[in-house]
């Protein structure tokens, strides 16, 4: 539930919907609790400390990161006593009102992958994004801190990319902020871990595509499709698998 | 994410030592800054107008630094470079004091009428401070770069910044009715009313984004001194007669909005970044802003908060085992002074006016993590167990997706959202009777609805494909977007095929409904709880060759012959037959 003043609605072009226009089911103790960590703070917070409005919130729009999804998945698993852990995941479309160019679509797909359980760390979420590239063909990384309005510690994943002899940015990740967990009602010592890539760019890293019409959409050749052999991660030699935690 | 314009050899001046270009970048990954480019003058007008405007401009080497959206004391260089010296331990982070003034303090009194408007300012005073070219440039620039990131494009703060020497206080920040406000602002060379200055600058690339914020009010806010004369008129322009050069020495700045925490901050991160050039360094000469309600408050704030944090917990959350001390040391290369107090397990840190982007202890732990080093952070594997699942719909999804294609037919992914036209006009039926989702901010037409059938989707991959060799058979099994009475909206996964030939192939198409039906276990016939279609009609059919689909009691979609029109609507030239289904009901 992010708001018209906050970097995280700003940082997409978003399409919003004519209609319906607004949510209107709305779980309101939860909304009250979003309410006062903006604008009050709470949960060990300062909070942004600026007029929180429900309208804006109420506004519904076409979701421009899966992230909104994860959000909805843990809330529901907040309602369920006692808190059991879970590893989430999605690949999804979602939708950003952007200049559009020979990489960028209006839709196009995430995957975000989350982990929720007591006492996780920085170094699980990079053990477990270590495997998750491993099993992508993809083994030299890197990371880097970054922001996200609604994860902190954050990290960007950079990977060597040989042809292009640079780092490349390949994932986005972190450990969700206590605002956004508590007021869900998950217990205080629960860690959410998550991350997210798209997933046309790095099809389009691996494949040598230059414009991601030709993965996407009605424009996409069908000889391509017709031609294309079988995609085949795992064909690729791979290092020896993370150890386990001490 | 904000990026600034640093010119190189005034970075490495200002560090107090060199970098080769692959070091430096390597020093920004570390810190969590990124080196996006590295250009001039020169080549950014070259590429941007041609190499015949590009000659005579600089070729001084430019760094583009991309820099964390929360982290406005890095917006600059010097807020850069202190960020940079204190990382690396080479300077200790400076303390910043809130001074009163040897003579009279400033004093800026908000009427009421700005209640409505514009309702919160702040105000400071930089004392005798030394500007050069470079650092009355970047003094310009961050109050931009401020106006485009927290302040959202000055609609919550604007910020004003005067030559001290060219006015008199008290100040007084007021609203009026726009033909009331004449100056001469910036840039020009006579005075304008507020309306024709409205006006003037419909035109101008720069100010035409602003004047939305107050264009329609009755009232504009406008600041005076006790002559007068105009400061500004927020967030659109300040008065000429006030306007800082190379030569100012003491300036007066104003921040007026409508969000009072991010004004304070605003005004917070430029003290702190240019009191560096002030005689007394690093010290701001306070004001005092007199509230409609007579209260006064002084600023700027300020204000240094302490918060205690357990060594054991910064441990845990990152994942590594350093000592309260060594943790304490991290904290302040972060511009977090602090100490290890009480039982030795305890952390005090000093989170500095710079530092607004502190607000919880998880703000703290990233910054510990980023001082250790991501990359020297051990990486384990969470021993969670877990029982995997696939999400029931899309399991069947993919199932079905195999064997269709297993039939001979060629899978599609096209867009959600679609025009109009294409999921009413062009298929004979009207918009409203679709209870299409409409998008109210679509930059084409092409952003109008999201798709409430599959069916234009694939009919325009075979308008893209005409040069292929016929049958085209195509595929998509994905998600639809129907209003909904209850909750505003809802998915569908639809199945939709469509086959494009010199002849209609009902029969292929039928064909491929019974294989689904025989997959999906339902067998033919309704009373045994099967399937069964119907003849039916339809507007994007041809009459005579549709019918209508019934499984498990309900109906679940049609297939048929498509209308000639239909056709010729989708720019296609041949004969073709489509069948569209809802896949839920077999779940």
């Amino acid at each position: 539930m992010a708001d018209g003043q906050h970097p995280a609605r700003d940082q997409h072009d978003t399409f919003f919907l004519r209609d319906p226009a607004e949510a209107l089911q709305l779980p309101m103790d939860y909304v009250q609790r979003v309410k006062r960590t903006h604008s009050q703070g709470g949960y060990g917070s300062q909070g942004y400390k600026y007029n929180w409005k429900l309208d804006e919130a109420r506004k519904n729009l076409l979701r421009t990161h899966t992230t909104s999804a994860s959000a909805r998945a843990l809330y529901r698993l907040a309602q369920k006593k006692p808190f059991t852990p879970v590893k989430y995941f999605s690949i999804d479309r979602v939708f950003r009102n952007e200049t559009l160019d020979a990489t960028h679509l209006a839709e196009f797909h995430q995957i975000e992958g989350v982990v929720a359980d007591h006492g996780l760390t920085l170094g699980h979420l990079m053990g477990v994004l270590r495997e998750f590239f491993t099993k992508l063909g993809i083994t030299q990384l890197r990371f880097k801190p970054a922001y996200n309005p609604y994860t902190e510690p954050s990290m960007e994943v950079f990977s060597y990319h040989q042809g292009l002899k640079k780092w490349v940015e390949v994932g986005n990740s972190g450990v969700f902020r206590p605002e956004m967990l508590l007021p869900m009602g998950l217990p205080e010592n629960v860690s959410v871990i998550a991350w997210g890539l798209s997933l046309e760019r790095p099809t389009m890293i691996k494949y040598g595509i230059n414009n991601i019409r030709e993965l996407v959409g009605h424009k996409v050749n069908l000889q391509m499709v017709y031609d294309s052999p079988l995609c085949r991660l795992d064909a690729e030699p791979r290092p020896p698998p993370t150890q386990e935690a001490a | 994410m904000p990026t600034v314009s640093v010119k190189r050899d005034l970075l490495f001046q200002a560090l107090g030592r060199t970098y080769t270009d692959e070091e430096f970048d390597e020093l920004c990954f570390e810190f969590g800054l990124e080196l996006d480019e590295i250009t001039s003058e020169k080549e950014i007008i070259s590429k941007e107008q041609g190499n015949v405007k590009a000659a005579g401009a600089s070729d001084v080497v430019l760094y583009k630094i991309d820099v964390p959206a929360n982290r406005y004391d890095l917006l600059c260089l010097e807020g850069l470079v202190r960020g940079l010296q204190v990382f690396k331990e080479r300077i200790k982070a400076p303390v910043y004091k809130r001074v009163m003034p040897d003579g009279k303090i400033q004093k800026l009194i908000i009427t009421e009428e700005t209640a409505k408007i514009r309702p919160f300012a702040v105000a400071a005073v930089l004392r005798n401070i030394k500007f050069t070219k470079d650092r009355y440039d970047s003094f310009i620039e961050l109050q931009e770069k401020l106006h485009q990131n927290i302040c959202r494009k000055r609609a919550l703060v604007a910020i004003g910044t005067h030559d001290l020497d060219t006015l008199s206080g008290p100040f007084t920040y007021t609203a009026k009715r726009p033909s009331d406000i004449k100056f001469k602002p910036l840039n020009k060379t006579k005075e304008y009313t507020a309306c024709e200055l409205m006006n003037i600058y419909k035109t101008d690339n720069h100010l035409k984004h602003y004047l939305h914020i107050i264009e329609n009010k009755p009232l504009y806010p406008v600041i005076y001194d006790s002559n007068g004369v105009v400061l500004s008129m927020p967030p659109i322009i300040n008065g000429d007669h006030s306007r800082i050069t190379v030569n100012t020495r003491n300036i007066f700045i104003e921040c007026t909005g409508t969000d009072f925490t991010k004004a304070k901050i605003v005004l917070d991160i430029i003290v702190t970044m240019f009191s560096e050039y002030c005689e007394n360094q690093f010290t701001v000469e306070a004001a005092e802003v007199v509230f409609p309600n007579g209260k006064s408050h002084t600023f700027p704030e300020l204000a240094y908060r302490k918060e205690m944090v357990r060594a054991d917990l910064i441990n845990k959350k990152v994942g590594i085992r350093e000592t309260p001390e060594n943790l304490a040391k991290l904290l302040t290369r972060m511009y977090l002074k602090s100490e290890v107090i009480g039982d030795g397990n305890q952390i005090e840190i000093e989170i500095p006016p710079t530092r607004a982007d502190i607000i919880h202890a998880c703000d703290i732990v990233e910054d510990a993590a980023i001082a250790y080093g991501y990359n020297n952070i051990q990486m384990t594997l969470p021993k969670t167990y877990t029982i995997a699942n696939q999400f029931p719909l899309n399991k069947l999804t993919e199932l079905l997706r195999h064997d269709m294609a297993a039939a001979g037919f060629t899978e599609a992914l096209t867009f959600a959202l679609c025009s109009q036209e294409d999921i009413a006009d062009k298929l004979g039926v009207d918009i409203s009777a679709t209870k299409a989702v409409h998008i109210s901010n679509p930059k084409t037409a092409e952003f109008q609805v999201a798709r409430t059938t599959l069916l234009p989707g694939l009919l325009k991959t075979i308008a893209a494909n005409r040069k292929m060799p016929l049958p085209l058979k195509l595929f998509e099994i994905s998600d639809i977007v129907i209003k909904d009475s209850n909750t505003g909206a809802k998915n569908y996964r639809h199945l939709c095929a469509v086959y494009y030939n010199k002849n209609p192939g009902f029969e292929i198409i039928h064909g491929l409904l019974d294989r689904i039906m025989q997959l999906l276990d339902v067998p033919p016939g309704e009373d045994k709880g099967g399937y069964v279609i119907k003849a039916s009609e339809g507007p994007a059919f041809f009459p005579g060759r549709c019918a209508e689909i019934f499984a498990r009691g309900q109906s679940v979609g049609k297939l048929g012959v498509l209308h000639p029109d239909v056709i010729t609507k989708f720019e296609l030239t041949m004969p073709c037959s489509s069948l569209e289904i809802n896949v839920g009901p077999f779940l």
